[in-house]
C-alpha cells in the first residue's frame, strides 16, 4: 500500500532527503556557506539548524577549498559529511580538493581509504545570474575518474539520491539545478531512497531518442507533447548520472528510434555531450539512419538580460526545431 | 605536568636510532635513483631528521598525520615498516599503498597515516576534517598536519588555519620551515618571513622551534598537544630546519651557495645530537656504532624486500579508482 501523494517543491524534496539522513545516520552532518542561520543561499536548509543544531548544521567560512577538503578529511575518518557549495562557479575555488584529493586517494592509497562523501550544490542558467553564477560545469566533472555525478531533474530524485550518496563509498557530487528548486509535483509522502545508477526513461517514442538530465529534462518533455500534434514521437532519455554514463539505456533507446539528439545547458565543445555522441558513434553506428545532432549551450559566458540568457541555452522551441529537422530533414 | 622530555638512555638512542634509519633509507633511495630503481619525482628530507623523530616521539596511535611528497622521514618515524616503504620507492605491489603512489603518496590506515599529498597545501584541509571527526566522536587524537614553508602562500594554507582555530579543532600543524621552496628563498615569496605570526594571527597558539634539535621538536610537539588535548584548539610549530641535499633529483641548485649549505650542515641533526648524548653520558661510542650498524642491516632488508615484490598486476589498474565498500 502506498501512501497517499504530497504536495511538495523540489526544494522542499531536497530538504527531507538531508533531514531523513539526519535523523537516520548519527555520522551525517552538513556543513557550507550561510546554511544555518541564513538557511541557505537557495533555502534548502532552511530550518535544519533549529533541529538538528550547531554541531551538525556547520555554517562554515567562505573558504570552499578548505571546508571541500575537511569534507573528504572527515569522511577519511569515517564521518558522512554533506557538503553543500553555493553553486558551481564557487566550486572551482574547491577544484583542487576534489580532483587531487577526492578523485585520487582511494586509487593512490591502494584502496587503503575510502572517501565517503556527498557534495552538492546549484547549477545552471535561468535566474539572471549572469556569467558567473549560471553555468553547467557538471560535465567537467564527470570527467574525472574517481567521482559520480548525479543530477536529479524530478522530484523523486531530489527526494531520493541522496540516501543512496550516502551509503556509497565514494565521493558523489550531486548537481541541482536553480530552475528545478520551486518546481512542485506530487510524491508519495513514504518516498525514499532511488538506486544512484542508470538512466530512466521519461517518455517513449519511436521517431527520435532525446538524451538530457537536469533542467532541459522538462523542457524536453515539454517539446516532446509538442512535437507529437506534429506526428513525431519522441523518447526522452533522462540521464539522471552523468557519471558513470548509461550507455545500454541509450543505446537500447536508439535501436528503437534510429535517431538521437542530445540536449545539454553545458558549452559543446569538449562537454558531456560530445561524450555522449562519440559513445553513440562507437556503439549505436549501424542502427542510426540520420547522424546524432546535439542541442547544447552556446558558448559564451551566459549573459545577464532575460533574452540573452534565454538564448544562450536550449529552450523548447530549439528543441522542437532540432528534433523536427533530424527526423524531417528538409 | 611537565612537557619537557625526560631524557634516559633508552630515549636517546630511540630519537638518534630513529634519526639515523631516516638517513640511512634516504641515502640508500639516492643510490638507487640513479641505478633507476627508484623513478619518478624523489624529494630527499637528509637535513631535517629531527623534526620527523622529535614529532613523532609525542604522537600516539590515536593521532593521524597528513604529510607532503617529502615524506619519508615522517613515514619511517611513525612507524610504517622500512620494506613496504622501500617497495612503494619502487613502486612494487608489497609497497604501503601498493606501489600505486611511489615516493610522493605513501599511505598506511594502520598508522593513520592520510598520505603524502604531492599538491603544496593539500593536505591542511584534509587535517581540518581529520580534526573534525575527531572532535565530533570525542576522540583524544590530534590531527598532525606537516608542511613545507612554500605552503605558506597558498590560500590552503589561510582558509585551513582560521577554520580550524574558527572551531577550534585539535589539529596540530607543523611548518617545517627550510629556508627554500624548490628554488625560492622565503624572502623572495613572503611579505612576512616570520611564520609563527601568521598562526598568530589567526589566534593559533605557535612556537618557534630549532628544528635541527630533536628534543627541542619533541618538547614544543610536548608542550602544543598537552594544550591541544586539554581542548585548547589548534597549535602551530614552526620548525627552523635546512634540506642538505637538491630539492629532487631534478635540482642544480643555482639559488643558493655551497657554503650556506656547508654552513648548516655543521648543525647536522644526528651528529649534534650523537655528539651530546655521548657528552652527557647517555649513549656509549660504540652504542651509536650499533644503531648505524642495526640501521644498514635494516635498509639492505627492506632493499631485499622491495627487490622480492610483485609489479601490481596490469589487470588491477582500475582497481580502488572506485570503491566497493568503505574499509574497516
Ligand atoms: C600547488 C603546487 N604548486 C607547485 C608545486 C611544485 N612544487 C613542488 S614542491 C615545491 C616547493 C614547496 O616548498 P615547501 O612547501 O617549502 O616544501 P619543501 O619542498 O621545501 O619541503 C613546489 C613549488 C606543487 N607540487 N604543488
Amino acid at each position: 500500500m502506498t501512501a497517499a501523494p504530497l504536495k511538495i517543491t523540489y526544494r522542499e524534496a531536497v530538504k527531507q532527503a538531508i533531514r531523513e539522513a539526519l535523523a537516520r545516520d548519527p555520522r551525517v552532518f552538513l556543513m557550507g556557506e550561510d546554511i544555518g542561520r541564513y538557511g541557505g543561499c537557495y533555502a534548502v536548509t532552511k530550518g535544519l539548524l533549529q533541529e538538528f543544531g550547531e554541531e551538525r548544521i556547520r555554517d562554515t567560512p567562505l573558504s570552499e577549498s578548505a571546508f571541500v577538503g575537511a569534507g573528504i578529511g572527515a569522511a577519511m575518518a569515517g564521518l558522512r559529511p554533506i557538503v553543500e557549495v553555493m553553486t558551481v562557479n564557487f566550486s572551482l575555488l574547491a577544484l583542487d580538493q576534489i580532483v587531487n584529493n577526492a578523485a585520487t586517494i582511494p586509487h593512490m592509497s591502494g584502496g587503503q581509504f575510502a572517501v565517503p562523501l556527498v557534495i552538492r550544490m546549484a547549477t545552471g542558467a535561468g535566474r539572471q545570474l549572469a556569467a558567473q553564477h549560471s553555468h553547467s560545469l557538471e560535465g567537467w566533472y564527470a570527467h574525472i575518474p574517481g567521482l559520480k555525478i548525479l543530477a536529479p531533474a524530478t522530484l523523486e530524485d531530489a527526494r531520493g539520491m541522496l540516501w543512496s550518496a550516502l551509503q556509497d563509498p565514494n565521493p558523489v557530487l550531486i548537481f541541482e539545478h536553480v530552475n528545478l528548486y520551486n518546481m512542485e509535483g506530487e510524491l508519495p509522502s513514504d518516498a525514499g531512497a532511488v538506486p544512484i545508477e542508470g538512466a530512466a526513461l521519461r517518455r517513449q517514442g519511436r521517431d527520435l531518442s532525446i538524451v538530457t538530465y537536469g533542467a532541459s529534462l522538462h523542457k524536453a518533455l515539454a517539446a516532446a507533447k509538442q512535437l507529437a500534434g506534429q506526428g513525431i514521437e519522441a523518447e526522452v532519455i533522462d540521464l539522471r548520472c552523468l557519471r558513470p554514463l548509461d550507455d545500454a539505456t541509450i543505446t537500447a533507446s536508439i535501436a528503437r528510434t534510429r535517431r538521437a539528439l542530445i540536449v545539454d545547458e553545458g558549452w559543446r565543445s569538449g562537454g558531456i555531450s560530445a561524450e555522449i555522441g562519440m559513445r553513440i558513434a562507437e556503439q549505436s553506428f549501424y542502427d542510426l539512419d540520420a547522424p546524432p545532432m546535439r542541442l547544447c549551450g552556446a558558448e559564451v559566458p551566459i549573459p545577464y538580460p532575460k533574452h540573452l540568457e534565454d538564448a544562450a541555452i536550449p529552450q523548447i522551441e530549439t528543441i522542437i526545431s532540432a528534433a523536427t529537422s533530424l527526423v524531417r530533414p528538409s | 605536568m611537565t612537557a619537557k622530555p625526560h631524557l634516559d638512555g633508552a630515549h636517546a638512542r630511540r630519537l638518534l636510532g630513529q634519526m639515523i634509519r631516516i638517513r640511512l633509507f634516504e641515502e640508500k633511495c639516492a643510490e638507487l635513483y640513479t641505478r633507476g630503481k627508484i623513478r619518478g619525482f624523489l624529494h630527499l628530507y637528509i637535513g631535517e631528521e629531527a623534526n620527523a623523530v622529535g614529532v613523532m616521539e609525542a604522537l600516539t596511535a590515536d593521532d593521524s598525520v597528513v604529510s607532503t611528497y617529502r615524506e619519508h622521514g615522517h613515514a619511517l618515524a611513525r612507524g610504517i615498516a622500512m620494506g613496504p616503504l622501500m617497495a612503494e620507492m619502487y613502486g612494487k605491489a608489497n609497497g604501503t599503498s601498493g606501489g600505486r603512489g611511489g615516493s610522493m603518496h605513501v599511505f598506511d590506515r594502520a598508522t593513520r597515516f592520510y598520505g603524502g599529498n604531492a599538491i603544496v597545501g593539500g593536505g591542511l584541509p584534509l587535517s581540518v576534517g581529520l580534526g573534525l571527526a575527531e572532535r565530533m566522536r570525542s576522540g583524544r587524537g590530534a590531527a598532525v598536519c606537516l608542511f613545507g614553508e612554500g605552503a605558506v602562500a597558498e590560500g590552503e594554507f589561510h582558509e585551513s588555519l582560521n577554520l580550524a582555530a574558527l572551531w577550534k579543532l585539535p589539529v596540530l600543524f607543523v611548518c617545517e620551515n627550510n629556508l627554500y621552496a624548490m628554488g625560492s628563498a622565503i624572502e623572495r615569496t613572503e611579505s612576512e618571513t616570520d611564520i609563527h605570526r601568521k598562526a598568530e594571527a589567526y589566534r593559533i597558539a605557535s612556537q618557534r622551534v630549532d628544528g635541527m634539535d630533536v628534543v627541542a621538536v619533541e618538547a614544543a610537539t610536548r608542550a602544543a598537544l598537552e594544550h591541544l588535548r586539554a581542548g585548547e584548539g589548534p597549535q602551530f610549530l614552526e620548525c627552523r630546519t635546512y634540506r642538505f641535499r637538491a630539492h629532487s633529483m631534478f635540482d642544480a641548485q643555482l639559488y643558493r651557495d655551497k657554503s650556506e649549505v656547508e654552513r648548516w650542515k655543521e648543525r647536522d641533526p644526528i651528529k649534534r645530537f650523537a655528539d651530546w648524548s655521548v657528552a652527557a653520558r647517555l649513549l656509549h661510542k660504540t652504542d651509536i656504532a650499533d644503531l648505524e650498524k642495526a640501521a644498514a642491516v635494516e635498509v639492505d632488508q627492506a632493499v631485499a624486500f622491495a627487490e622480492a615484490g610483485d609489479w601490481e598486476s596490469v589487470a588491477d589498474l582500475g582497481k580502488f579508482v572506485l570503491m566497493d565498500k568503505v574499509p574497516a
